[in-house]
């Protein structure tokens, strides 16, 4: 009885890595805890993405795809065991849509020889190429976020921000922590003042930092939240009666799941974007059909077309795009981990291509080298219009203020490389 | 029949009053060491090091920690998770001001470091009691976590607040950094358990351990009898804070390799730990273990079981294994109120009988 049940606790344990021949993209994705309100857009959308691949063109290059999930719950430990699970599948790459778990598996994946996927998140100074061969940031990161979202209140009001008064209000963690460097640089060169609200994980709890604005009352308030932490800051904003306008998030804090409890009182709230979004894209055109009619999409298939499910979706259609330069470049299609490296340092994506892929004026054009791994970094504002219940696109891409930024992504690399004693590639 | 101390014979003191007085179970414990040291390191893989073992080991040391603490002194303690962050980040402080020092040294001084500070925050235990005294412990977990968070110093002023393990290695082996093998994360945690482990059975056993356990039963009589509370309590808050300390600085150097105070030390640290304590069964060393075993390896296992082997969706599986372990916590607790320990102790009588009861 007891080595039956010995032997039982060891297959169970031991179940979890099956060879597989297939290109193998893991899904490290949370549908669970405080931050599942924009972890289930996003896993849907990834997921969704690839099914489509497979279900429309037999997977990529003839190689079918497959896209093992495994629940981290934004937890760090959680994501080194699934991490640890999921590599021994032939893992070719990792989106694990946590700064948190980014920063832990950027030293790993390294020694590992595994790319690491962060659109959007994660170590902004890996957009260094030259110290961070295996991580990839492109097309936007929060530096370009916050330089994006100053440049957008500068232009709110004639170049000038002399003597205004912006907030961030942020998640207490690495996440939230990341813009402090930028701003406080921009706040040099564009001479505002800057104050800091922090807020604790999960965020459910943000009366004082509120009563801290109300009482500073500063011209803008800029956000760094994810999660459940969203529709409270917006909640709070909307009863303190904040001017919405006023209040602009990052890309993590502007979903339609964030702005819907407030009702009418977040009409008007404003957050930047990296991606279109709606659905008025070619692309949906074939989703309906070949995976959300077939019964096929992921999750409760009822996050189609949200703001989140895009961003999912775009980071799999870079991933996708990026083996396909793989294959190309390794002349077979069942490529390896390292030579999906060389697809992601050889990526292209032109206008054109995008509107092959259904989805025109979708996400800017970038091309990646060996040096560079953080794209252009543009981005554009979109604004929650209550009474349609649709986020509305104000802006054009904006171009970041790199004259700033490029000395900070160079020092916080250099620091990083001192640390681990990396020698800079590329020369 | 074999289990017994019938035909043992002592003929010295020491042997008379060693850890396992009986054979059988000096056997077996040999036998755990054999494996542990002898076949597990030639078999592990990372998966199995960083899902499955490692945090076992640690989460064992942190336990032994709290059970010096809350099972033999009975000083309840909610502030294990801010302990650990303390060991975490004066291991993160060495490591980077003296990187010529080896690692080893720098977990045992971050463990010296957490007890001066759990040591100061033991002090309320001489005035308060049961309830306040947690709530006083919980007052120093808050207050550490935001300390951490508040002065860049700790974090040597890096951008996001994160702190990053440097590769140290001991006599040539990479025991952190991600170059490090499964085997030489294993062995490391290993051997700081077995030292703890070592350590505190011994410190339970003698003078300082009665004391403690006197203290725990009635305060006052002990006093009466001449054990001074003020030590007794002190020494209590040390020992066990320097094991956690220790457990700290191996969980953020070895095991996590990067951490983030809030999320790694917060509260649900000192719960999750406290919970081990309980269920593996309050004042027992072996407890420590069972309830570390308890709660690390069965989330892994479900989670394997019903989304590797049954296929489940990953959401609906991560919500069944906590209430599966939700109510097995319960059900334990019902069917035996002192833990694993206790049901480990009535089958160790049973068994001295067997296979002849009557």
């Amino acid at each position: 009885m007891k080595t039956t049940f010995t032997a039982l606790v060891a297959a169970a344990i031991t179940a979890a890595a099956p060879a597989m021949a297939d290109l193998v993209v893991p899904n490290l994705s949370y549908r669970t805890g405080p931050f599942a309100a924009g972890g289930i857009p996003y896993a849907d959308g990834f997921n969704d993405y690839f099914t489509l691949l497979n279900e429309r063109d037999g997977g990529i290059g003839g190689e079918k795809i497959q896209v093992p999930e495994c629940e981290t719950a934004y937890n760090t430990e959680k994501g080194v065991e699934c991490y640890e699970s999921t590599k021994g599948m032939g893992a070719l790459v990792y989106n694990p849509l946590s700064t948190g778990i980014t920063y832990q598996l950027i030293p790993k994946v390294t020694a590992d020889g595994i790319t690491l996927y962060t659109p959007g998140y994660g170590r902004t100074s890996a957009a260094n190429g030259k110290i961070f061969e295996w991580v990839f940031n492109y097309p936007a990161n929060y530096w370009d976020g916050a330089s994006v979202a100053i440049k957008y209140l500068l232009s709110q009001n004639g170049d000038d921000l002399k003597g205004k008064k912006i907030a961030l209000l942020y998640h207490n963690s690495a996440y939230g922590k990341e813009p402090i460097r930028t701003l406080e640089e921009l706040s040099k060169k564009h001479g505002f003042t800057l104050s800091t609200l922090p807020i604790d994980s999960p965020g459910q709890e943000q009366k004082s930092q509120w009563l801290q604005v109300r009482r500073e009352k500063p011209d803008y308030v800029l956000f760094w939240g994810w999660g459940v932490m969203n529709q409270v800051a917006i909640q709070e904003a909307a009863n303190i009666k904040f001017p919405m306008e006023n209040f602009v998030g990052i890309w993590w804090s502007g979903s339609e799941n964030d702005v819907k409890p407030a009702g009418a009182g977040a009409n008007g709230y404003k957050a930047i974007t990296f991606n279109g979004v709606g659905m008025d894209y070619p692309i949906y055109a074939d989703l309906k059909t070949y995976v959300y009619d077939a019964g096929k999409a992921s999750g409760a298939g009822d996050q189609e077309g949200s703001v989140i499910y895009s961003r999912g979706m775009y980071a799999a259609v870079v991933i996708a795009e990026a083996i396909r330069k793989a294959q190309e470049l390794a002349g077979h299609s069942a490529v390896n981990a390292a030579e999906v490296r060389a697809g992601f340092e050889a990526l292209e994506i032109t206008d054109a291509r995008m509107a092959e892929l259904g989805l025109a004026g979708f996400g800017q054009a970038f091309a990646a080298t060996c040096a560079d791994h953080g794209g252009p970094g543009g981005a554009m504002i979109q604004q929650w219009d209550a009474a349609a219940g649709k986020w509305m696109l104000t802006t054009d891409f904006i171009a970041p203020d790199d004259e700033v930024l490029g000395p900070l992504v160079a020092e916080d690399s250099a620091a990083y490389a001192k640390e681990n004693n990396i020698a800079e590639r590329c020369n | 029949m074999f289990y017994r101390e019938a035909g043992d014979f002592k003929t010295s003191y020491r042997e008379d009053s060693q850890t396992f007085p009986i054979k059988f179970d000096r056997l077996r414990f040999y036998a755990v060491l054999a494996v542990a040291y002898g076949v597990i390191p030639l078999l592990i893989n990372d998966y199995w090091a960083s899902a499955v073992f490692v945090p076992f080991l640690i989460y064992s040391i942190a336990a032994i920690g709290l059970n010096i603490l809350v099972g033999y002194a009975g000083q309840v303690s909610l502030g294990t998770g801010g302990f650990m962050a303390v060991g975490a980040y004066a291991c993160y402080k060495l490591m980077t001001a003296f990187p010529e020092v080896s690692i080893f040294i720098h977990v045992l001084i971050a463990g010296g470091i957490t007890a001066a500070v759990g040591v100061l925050f033991g002090l309320p235990s001489l005035r308060i009691k049961g309830f306040y005294l947690a709530v006083a412990t919980l007052a120093a977990q808050f207050f550490l976590v935001w300390l951490f968070n508040k002065v860049p110093w700790f974090y040597n002023y890096s951008a996001s607040g994160q702190i990053n393990a440097p590769e140290r290695s001991i006599f040539g082996v990479i025991v952190t950094g991600a170059q490090t093998s499964a085997m030489a994360k294993y062995m490391f945690c290993l051997i700081m358990l077995t030292i703890v482990a070592v350590i505190a059975r011994n410190l339970t056993r003698g003078t300082v351990g009665r004391k403690w356990m006197a203290i725990r039963d009635m305060d006052i009589a002990a006093e009466i009898i001449g054990v001074n509370p003020l030590t007794t309590k002190i020494t209590a808050f040390a020992v066990s804070s320097f094991f956690i300390g220790i457990a700290g600085a191996l969980f953020f150097s070895v095991y996590l390799g990067a951490a983030e105070v809030g999320e790694a030390f917060g509260i649900q640290k000192s719960f999750l730990i406290l919970f081990m304590v309980i269920i593996g069964g309050l004042g027992s060393i072996f407890g420590s273990f069972a309830g570390a075993a308890f709660l690390v390896l069965l989330p892994v296992l479900l989670k394997n079981l019903l989304v590797g082997t049954l296929g489940w969706p990953t959401d609906l599986a991560a919500h069944i294994e906590l209430m599966i372990v939700g109510a097995l916590i319960v059900i334990f607790l019902i069917a035996e109120p002192h833990g694993l320990a206790q049901l480990w102790r009535v089958a160790k009588e049973k068994l001295r009988l067997w296979p002849f009861p009557h």
